[in-house]
């Protein structure tokens, strides 16, 4: 079921959440909602949802208009943050809940209930859990019985509130995997509200930046990486240096390998893995980079550059390599080195 | 046991706790127990056997049964309505709910009284609308009792109320719940335990209660005698072994209802609460 969101706004007394959201999602894709906290991610989230209203605007659900449709009757299955079991339930009446609150001309009978709930706990991997009570539950486990609760209702359309937020880290990453491929199964359309960039860019099909209650930037993952739409995209998507040509040496950005044709902005957002670095061979000029210290993230290297202005000033720059061609350079800290940067991101 | 808890201080806290029930609790109880060894059991059976004696247990149990139940329905709408929406007054109200605690009995009594009797204001409207009269009933005894019960049930369910996981109702509604079915399957299941404490309190306060209703009962024997009420005329009257014979009988059913009670609480939430001891996997 595609979505489509039409000048969508929201505010809360004076704080503005939402301002003139236009969204469309195609059918089928795994959108995250992107954005730092308190940029209404979840608010957004909400509405498709109709667990909240907003003030304007319209939520069409495969072209039709669900505006003024109740939570209950939009054909949604919502995953909550911290997942909202059903603490008086066995997990096998929690996943049963949304068949048995059917009208009892559409509700099917005990034996299709329960034949469907041991089937959506198969799916997940958890049919052995099928009489403990929420309680009884680690957090990955309640996670993924929240999930097979929303799909017994066979929903359109599959919303997840920051669906790995309460989990730890090795938890999540097995989750984020499994998440992806239950998506590629079943092919509904779902939409994950997360703060997490990493997170985003690894299970997302498409991914939806929001900032300060508005759309910065939607595009498929590496779209959005490796062309960001402004400043605030580049910096809060992976990792960024950032250079205001005002402050920066002219000279030493040339030297760097920014030349002046190359500029079309104020400010230059540099990729640590666009930045090369060497052993310098000059020795006592002005504004010097000298390696400070590196650590090892896995199979690259994150190497921590610091820049003496020409004012006495120093700054931070950050250059990632891989593991061996560090090595080859021998490196030690407080050497001099020459860095050359192969592409940078202008903005204003 | 003491080894295994991580809360220090065991050995003080647990002799704190023992010199209590004992010096508090059990040593003025036993002595009703034992007084009550003066009576042989021929003597006993004869005093707790008697019509006056067995009607006024059946006024004072059913009576406080009834109160019990009315203020579990009231007093669970009246914690609804405090913690769910906010309206103009809410604090005045949350003060006012607790005001039959501080109240001495005796004045709730007189007040009730003058009001229902059936040439006061309220017992008036009564009669003249429905015939019915409260006064020097049953029903003005239950009146009463509701009265002073109501209080237990809004303070214990309050807080549960105020805990409960609205995402919860939210899923449930997501999944296509309709509010009566959110209500009757979601919030209530969860609720309900802390309902029957409030019921428990309540029913326990009202076979105890003596002041508040001793005024608009009429203490009418075989009518609106309570038990309480007897007790303290069998003292008035130095009969002190009938009074601990008819005392000792109350505790007892009493201590057995509460048993009850508690055990019907342990019935509902042990399926969750025991085995959430087992390992988590």
């Amino acid at each position: 079921m595609s979505i489509l969101l039409s000048n969508i706004s929201k505010k809360f007394g004076t704080f503005t959440a939402l301002d003139n959201i236009n969204l469309e999602i195609p059918e089928g894709e795994l959108v995250a909602l992107l954005g730092p906290s308190g940029c209404g991610k979840t608010t957004l989230l909400r509405i498709i949802a109709g667990l909240e209203s907003a003030d304007q605007g319209r939520v069409l659900l495969s072209g039709q208009d669900r505006t003024d449709h109740d939570v209950s009757q939009r054909g949604i299955g919502f995953v909550f943050q911290h997942y909202a079991l059903f603490r008086h339930m066995t997990v096998f009446e929690n996943v049963a809940f949304g068949l048995r609150v059917k009208p009892r001309s559409e509700r099917p009978g005990e034996a299709v209930i329960r034949k469907k709930v041991h089937d959506l706990l198969n799916l997940v991997q958890l049919d052995w859990l099928h009489d403990r009570y929420p309680d009884q539950l680690s957090g990955g486990q309640r996670q993924r019985i929240a999930l097979a609760r929303a799909l017994a209702v066979e929903p359109s359309v599959l919303l997840l509130d920051e669906p790995f937020g309460a989990l730890d880290a090795s938890v999540r990453k097995d989750l984020r995997q499994w998440l992806r491929n239950l998506h590629h199964d079943l092919n509904v359309t779902s939409i994950f509200v997360t703060h997490d960039q990493e997170e985003a860019m690894e299970v997302a099909s498409q991914v939806v930046v929001l900032n300060h209650g508005q759309i910065e930037q939607q595009g498929a993952p590496g779209d959005i990486y490796d062309n960001p739409a402004n400043a605030f995209v580049s910096r809060f998507i992976g990792q960024t240096n950032v250079f205001y040509l005002e402050e920066q040496d002219v000279d030493w950005l040339q030297t760097a390998g920014l030349s002046n044709a190359q500029r079309q902005g104020k400010v230059a957002h540099v990729r640590p893995h666009d930045i090369i670095i060497e052993k310098s061979l000059a020795d006592g000029d002005d504004g010097f980079v000298t390696l400070k210290d590196w650590q090892h993230l896995g199979s690259l290297i994150r190497i921590e550059l610091v820049k003496n202005g020409s004012n006495g000033g120093t700054a931070s720059i950050y250059a990632e390599m891989p593991n061996d061609q560090f090595r080859r350079l021998h490196l030690s800290r407080g050497d001099k080195v020459d860095l050359r940067i192969r592409h940078a991101h202008w903005f204003h | 046991m003491s080894k295994s808890s991580i809360m220090p201080g065991f050995r003080p806290t647990i002799g704190f706790t023992l010199i209590y029930l004992g010096l508090v609790v059990l040593i003025p109880l036993s002595t009703l127990v034992f007084k009550s060894f003066q009576l042989n059991w021929d003597d006993y059976v004869h005093i707790i056997t008697n019509k006056r004696v067995l009607s006024s247990f059946r006024v004072s149990f059913s009576t406080s049964l009834a109160a019990a139940l009315i203020a579990g329905f009231f007093g669970f709408i009246v914690a609804w309505v405090l913690v769910r929406y906010s309206f103009y007054g809410k604090r005045f109200f949350h003060a006012l709910i607790d005001l039959p605690f501080a109240l001495p009995t005796a004045v709730a009594g007189i007040v009730l009284a003058t009001i229902f009797q059936p040439s006061g204001f309220l017992g008036k409207l009564l009669i003249d609308t429905f015939g019915v009269q409260v006064a020097f009933k049953p029903l003005g005894i239950v009146m009463a009792l509701i009265f002073i019960s109501i209080p237990f049930v809004v303070r214990t369910v309050e807080p549960v109320l105020l805990e409960f996981e609205s995402s919860m109702e939210e899923a449930a509604s997501s999944l296509g719940a309709t509010r009566l079915q959110v209500f009757g399957k979601i919030i209530f299941p969860n609720v309900f335990p802390a309902l029957l404490t409030g019921f428990a309190l309540a029913f326990a306060r009202g076979v105890g209660e003596y002041g508040s209703v001793i005024f608009i009962a009429g203490n009418i024997p075989y009518v609106s005698e309570i038990v309480p009420l007897l007790i303290v005329t069998k003292l008035e009257q130095y009969d002190e072994v009938g009074a601990t014979a008819i005392a000792l009988t109350m505790l007892v059913i009493s201590f057995v209802l509460l048993l009850l009670i508690n055990l019907l609480q342990l019935c509902g939430c042990a399926s969750a609460q025991d085995n959430s001891k087992e390992v988590r996997t």
